[in-house]
């Protein structure tokens, strides 16, 4: 995830190593290493990603656009843009405030924050939902009081919004925390040695220092947050019109062996896809511009 | 505004910073805080700030304690060694800032913020800098730019951290300059650390050593220069040679050879350790045996001004090195050649008692 910046300043290294004849590699092996990578990315990659266009537009433009308006898929890409809506900003208010503490601060049970941070990362999805659902499912720990309250959570939206915070918690964290480690705290302490409180400290020094590594991680939150699977699709119950997402109604789709609706829907959230990625590109590269000026000022 | 600090302890881990410091550094004066890194010349710096909290002791502002008063509220500028600029503000929103960050009712309009930091970009002399970045700056400019932000904040005392630590020879001498010169306009009081001895010595009115913790001397830099209280203040402040030896009849008996040099304040057989400046030792050739101490020249640097010699000790003196500068008259007299056998004889000699000594060895070794 850090790879924005780094791969940004490998590439000028790369260029002045190849263009020296002293350090240049034969054509074999040249052409050899990039056939390899080259013909992996179109067989794995880019051939899908054509895949799912070709076989959404294989009944014509008329059954794809039924497909996309149909009030189950409009009623899926809503919930979808909800449950990332919601999740967005509650990611962004854990992890700055989880990067600061763990860059800026010495604690007790700093290792252990961090170790916690990753959990999402190594518990796989579907365990994840069902967590979720011992907990607040019927048979749950807090089963009974939630249905006496009237309260639904499995099933039901806040179910799903709940899974995709948890599979989506480390990355704006983990994006930042190593960039604020970085940076250290001199600005900070000159900040409040010149009379500002925390506040504009956070404002005016910390913000504009990391807001390129943020928004690379609100990128990544997002992508992750539309694309989720496993553990919403544990919690969702698959209730038409009312707890799928996107991705679910995909498969519904599909195990109903409407290809080419299932592939249009898909054919959207590889569209949403490739828009996070022309944006992830553009960000990298300003965070990367960014780095690079920063550099300069340490040295 | 005079500081004062009172007992003041620091710890990190088992690591003993500070250990019980008391100085008073009076109203409008600059001060150096001079010793090797890790003798908690910074830390104390950082705690006067606020930066830092002591483990235990007192600082006072003008007589006041500060102890509870928050950094923003201490009045107090800053340099840090790196400068610590804003990356991505203008300088003149660098200097401007504490000014902006006054509250309200406090804060002046934008032309009054506007004025004040040309004046003081004029005063640092680098008002045309205005709209670069810090990124866009030298080293030199940075340094300056710092001191001009941490002046806005019309600051009643100036503490700076290694100000030129990061900067080149020759940027290093003119900014000394520069300040020295700064603070005889403004006569702010200020206290600045730094582990360069030379710097400390040229440009304070006082310098404070510093050595694990505590403070070794307090003087002008010609007293400290002159009358070095401890080995360790000699050892720290200038090049040295020093002999091991033991205070024998009316001189020092070190080996088997005897340097005349009156030792009245130490009893007879005492061991001591006498140390001098390369220009306070003179070469023989051909002296009497047992008079001054045997060496053999390895090496004739006579590229300056003066002439330096390099030498190994012999006999009593073995495997220890020593440094004399000589004129180039007196060098040419001599006609000193690679390995050929000399005695050393020293004009002013320092001696102190064998046990405290060790830590000037060190510091010594250092340099």
């Amino acid at each position: 995830m850090a790879a924005a910046t780094t791969m940004h300043l490998g590439g000028d290294q790369a260029a002045r190593f190849e263009s020296r004849a002293a350090t240049r590699e034969t054509p074999l092996v040249k052409w050899l290493i990039l056939g390899t990578a080259l013909s992996f990315f179109a067989v794995f990659l880019l051939m899908p990603l054509i895949a799912v266009f070709v076989e959404a537009l294989r009944k014509g433009w008329e059954t794809y656009a039924t497909a996309l308006v149909d009030p189950d898929a409009l009623s899926a890409l809503r919930l979808t843009l909800l449950a990332a809506a919601i999740a967005l900003p509650l990611n962004l208010v854990f992890g700055v405030s989880a990067a600061w503490a763990i860059a800026k601060f010495e604690f007790r049970g700093k290792h252990f924050l961090i170790t916690l941070i990753d959990l999402p990362f190594s518990v796989s999805p579907v365990i994840a939902g069902l967590i979720y659902v011992l907990v607040f499912g019927a048979q749950g720990w807090f089963g009974p009081w939630l249905s006496e309250h009237d309260i639904k959570i499995i099933f039901a939206v806040p179910g799903i919004v709940l899974a995709t915070v948890f599979v989506t918690f480390p990355f704006i964290a983990r994006e930042l925390i190593p960039l604020m480690q970085a940076q250290g705290k001199e600005e900070e302490e000159a900040a409040i040695v010149l009379g500002a409180n925390g506040l504009q400290t956070f404002w005016h020094v910390t913000l504009p220092n990391i807001k390129w590594g943020l928004l690379y991680g609100v990128i990544l939150t997002n992508a992750r947050a539309m694309g989720e699977f496993g553990a919403v699709s544990v919690v969702s119950g698959h209730i038409r019109g009312e707890t799928n997402t996107l991705p679910l109604h995909v498969e519904i789709l599909y195990n109903e062996y409407q290809f080419a609706a299932a592939f249009a829907v898909a054919s959207l959230l590889a569209l949403l896809a490739l828009v996070t990625l022309g944006i992830k590109t553009w960000v990298e590269h300003r965070a990367a511009a960014a780095w690079r000026n920063s550099q300069d000022d340490a040295s | 505004m005079s500081i004062q600090v009172r007992n003041i302890r620091k710890q990190f881990g088992a690591f003993t910073a500070l250990d019980d410091i008391s100085l008073d550094f009076p109203t409008g004066e600059l001060v150096a805080l001079l010793g090797p890194s890790g003798c908690g010349k910074t830390t104390l710096l950082r705690i006067i700030a606020g930066l830092e909290q002591a483990d235990g002791g007192q600082v006072l502002l003008d007589g006041e304690d500060a102890s509870d008063t928050h950094v923003r509220d201490r009045q107090v500028g800053f340099v840090f060694q790196h400068y610590a600029l804003f990356r991505h503000m203008t300088v003149f929103d660098n200097v401007a800032f504490g000014i902006r960050m006054k509250p309200r009712r406090e804060r002046p309009s934008e032309k009054q913020i506007a004025d004040k930091v040309h004046e003081l970009l004029n005063l640092v002399q680098l008002d045309w800098l205005a709209d670069r970045f810090p990124s866009q700056l030298s080293g030199g400019q940075r340094q300056r730019i710092a001191l001009a932000r941490a002046l806005a904040v019309e600051p009643r005392v100036l503490l700076l951290d290694e100000p030129f630590g990061a900067l080149d020879a020759k940027v290093r001498k003119e900014l000394r300059r520069w300040l020295r010169k700064l603070h005889d306009d403004l006569h702010i009081t200020s206290i600045f650390v730094t582990h360069d001895q030379e710097e400390a010595l040229e440009v304070a009115d006082r310098v404070v050593l510093m050595n694990h913790g505590h403070v070794e001397q307090i003087g002008t830099p010609e007293e400290v220069y002159r009358h070095p209280a401890t080995p360790f203040v000699y050892g720290f402040l200038g090049a040295v040679n020093f002999f091991h030896g033991r205070v024998e009849g009316e001189g020092l008996r070190v080996g088997d050879d005897h340097l005349l040099h009156a030792a009245d304040d130490f009893g007879q057989g005492a061991e001591v350790i006498a140390f001098a400046r390369p220009h306070e030792l003179d070469i023989a050739v051909g002296a009497d045996a047992n008079q001054g101490i045997p060496a053999r020249v390895s090496r004739v640097l006579s590229f300056g001004v003066t002439a330096r010699v390099e030498l190994d000790g012999l006999n009593g003196a073995t495997g220890q090195h020593f440094e004399v500068e000589l004129t180039r008259e007196r060098a040419a007299e001599l006609a000193l050649e690679e390995g050929q056998a000399v005695r050393l004889l020293p004009s002013r000699l320092s001696i102190f008692e064998q046990g405290h000594a060790a830590n000037a060895a060190a510091a010594g070794a250092r340099k």
